[in-house]
């Protein structure tokens, strides 16, 4: 698995050393840090060429670094079902603009996922045709999955308009 | 009075000949179905817009059941998620314990004892088995079908019992710790699980026979809630689903973990994907997880007894008697207790072949005794994305049976 996961990284860096910021292999996982700008050519460079083809989205979601700059970093598990490897592409949303380019185009899959990471980490997707609040209400104020959002904070609940 | 027509087959002949011509659907309608309807078995509201009883369009809104699981998770220590990950879902409540102590093993590179991953295997299946009986039997239900939804309740009641027996609760089991499980397996649990296995059996035989062939129930299933093997691809659909398109991944095949590799067991698949191959999937599912955990029972006897718990003092829990009698393990139980196991920093993903498809837990450690933060890979949440390519134009009867195979539970949906 190490091998596989360093060969995926390899070829990575070799097709795209300006997109590619920095790898790991740690566990075992391979992991990209790739520049928020060319984030949908890094995925589509990773569905498209034959030998990784990571055709499946298999998780996506977003971690609060909250002190560190940029802010934010979406972390995308990609999985493959014709080689059965796996990788992880991450990239860094800054606080003041937190923006980064929609998967949809690329897996379809993506269209909740994001919109649960709009809803709890206040992060926008540009081109998302639909991004509205997923688990929560339209009415709740501000994003909970924030480490600067109170645990013990409440809102009242808004009933349905009608 | 004398001119209309005494006879219906005269009146006939008198309706208007643009009456045909009279379009009657001409403005689509919009029906709220939800959250809380007696049809389906979760809580979650479709907005179906409809043209008569064809879907034409909907929109899935998820979210009740919302109740903060990561939040609560980076507050409390890596131990006091795990009751938490019971509640993702009531059927199978052991496999989402597994999948989140094997992504904080991962983290801390601990390696499981023999006997504790063939225990864990032995309750994993017993779980899938509830699931997969309660995603049958409530779908029969949700048909208008009384006997083989009490089939199905009567073999999950044994299945509970089992889990009962073994863990100690029925439903939120928390049987699986860090490092191990919460004890072994009571030495009458055996003899006691192989006559459940056998009265199982029966009973799905039972449901078999007024169920597979039943024309009503195979002209509800056969061809609805069709998807091409393509979209389940591009819309990350896992699971039984999956399997039902035809794409055998079982990532207790793919990825093994456990002991896996060391049972025999076969991964059903499907050839078309509607809803009579997923029902057969799990149908098939809950045969070959009857025959691991016989294969389960019988490596266990041959080990006999040892311990379950791997011996690591980050994980362990001293024996109670050195607990009361020496002060370092009173020490340690008491950091135990207030802290809980301190993972080295870093990030790790790891997932396990739920009832439901791929359940994955993406764990961030700073370093400290409290988890920074604790991503669940919703399998339900992910199945139930591309359910409008299912419906659409489909009868909104067929919106059943389609919402019962995807078998969202509301719990692990909706966190």
């Amino acid at each position: 698995m190490e091998d596989h996961g360093s060969e995926i990284l390899r070829r990575a860096l070799a097709a795209l050393p300006d997109a590619i910021v920095d790898t790991h292999a740690r566990l075992g996982e391979a992991t990209l840090l790739v520049r928020s700008e060319q984030l949908i050519g890094v995925m589509r460079f990773l569905r498209d060429t034959a030998g990784l083809e990571f055709d499946m989205l298999s998780d996506l979601t977003c971690v609060d670094y909250l002190g560190e700059t940029p802010r934010f970093e979406m972390v995308y598990h990609l999985y493959s079902l014709a080689h059965n490897h796996r990788v992880r592409v991450k990239s860094r949303v800054s606080e003041e603009d937190p923006r980064i380019d929609s998967c949809i185009p690329v897996w379809p899959a993506a269209n909740w996922l994001e919109r649960e990471v709009w809803d709890l980490y206040g992060i926008r997707f540009n081109g998302h045709p639909d991004l509205r609040r997923l688990l929560l209400y339209e009415e709740f104020e501000g994003h909970p999955l924030r480490k600067d959002y109170p645990k013990e904070k409440r809102q009242p609940l808004i009933g349905p308009r009608n | 009075m004398d001119e209309s027509p005494h006879l219906l087959t005269e009146r006939r002949r008198e309706t208007p000949a643009d009456d045909q011509s009279r379009d009657l659907h001409s403005e689509h309608q919009i029906l709220n179905m939800g959250p809380s309807h007696p049809a389906s078995h979760g809580t979650v509201k479709f907005v179906i817009e409809l043209d008569g009883e064809t879907i034409v369009d909907i929109d899935i809104q998820v979210g009740y059941l919302h109740r903060a699981f990561e939040k609560e998770c980076e507050s409390g220590t890596w131990y006091q998620a795990i009751p938490y990950t019971d509640r993702l879902n009531y059927n199978s409540a052991i496999l989402a314990n597994l999948g989140y102590c094997m992504a904080v093993e991962k983290l801390l590179g601990l390696e499981t004892l023999e006997r504790c991953q063939w225990l864990r295997v032995l309750a994993g299946e017993l779980a899938r088995i509830a699931d997969h009986l309660t995603r049958c039997g409530a779908a029969c239900l949700e048909l208008a079908a009384m006997t083989p939804f009490l089939f199905g309740i009567e073999s999950r009641e044994l299945t509970w019992d089992l889990l009962e027996m073994l863990c100690g609760a029925r439903v939120t089991s928390n049987f699986i710790r860090i490092g191990g499980v919460k004890h072994d397996m009571p030495p009458e649990f055996p003899n006691r699980c192989r006559g459940s296995i056998a009265k199982i059996r029966g009973l799905l035989r039972d449901f078999d026979d007024v169920v597979t062939e039943n024309r009503i129930f195979v002209d509800r299933l056969r061809e609805t809630g069709l998807i091409s093997k393509e979209d389940c691809i591009r819309y990350g659909v896992t699971g039984p689903l999956l399997r039902a398109c035809g794409v055998p991944l079982d990532l207790r095949k793919q990825e093994p973990y456990l002991v896996y590799e060391q049972i025999d067991f076969d991964v059903p698949i499907g050839t078309v994907g509607d809803n009579y191959d997923r029902y057969l999937v799990c149908v098939e599912e809950m045969h070959q997880s009857l025959r691991i955990v016989e294969q389960c029972l019988d490596h266990l006897e041959k080990m006999g007894p040892g311990p379950v718990n791997v011996d690591d003092p980050r994980v362990r829990w001293p024996a109670k008697g050195r607990v009361f009698n020496r002060m370092e393990e009173l020490i340690q139980q008491f950091k135990s207790v207030t802290e809980g196991p301190r993972v080295p920093a870093g990030e790790g993903y790891f997932a396990i072949e739920s009832a439901n498809g791929e359940l994955g837990f993406y764990l961030v450690s700073d370093g400290s005794a409290v988890p920074y933060k604790v991503r669940c890979r919703p399998p339900s949440l992910i199945n139930l994305q591309p359910m409008p390519l299912m419906v659409r134009g489909a009868l909104l009867a067929d919106l059943i049976p389609t919402f019962d195979f995807i078998n969202m539970i509301g719990g692990e949906c909706d966190r």
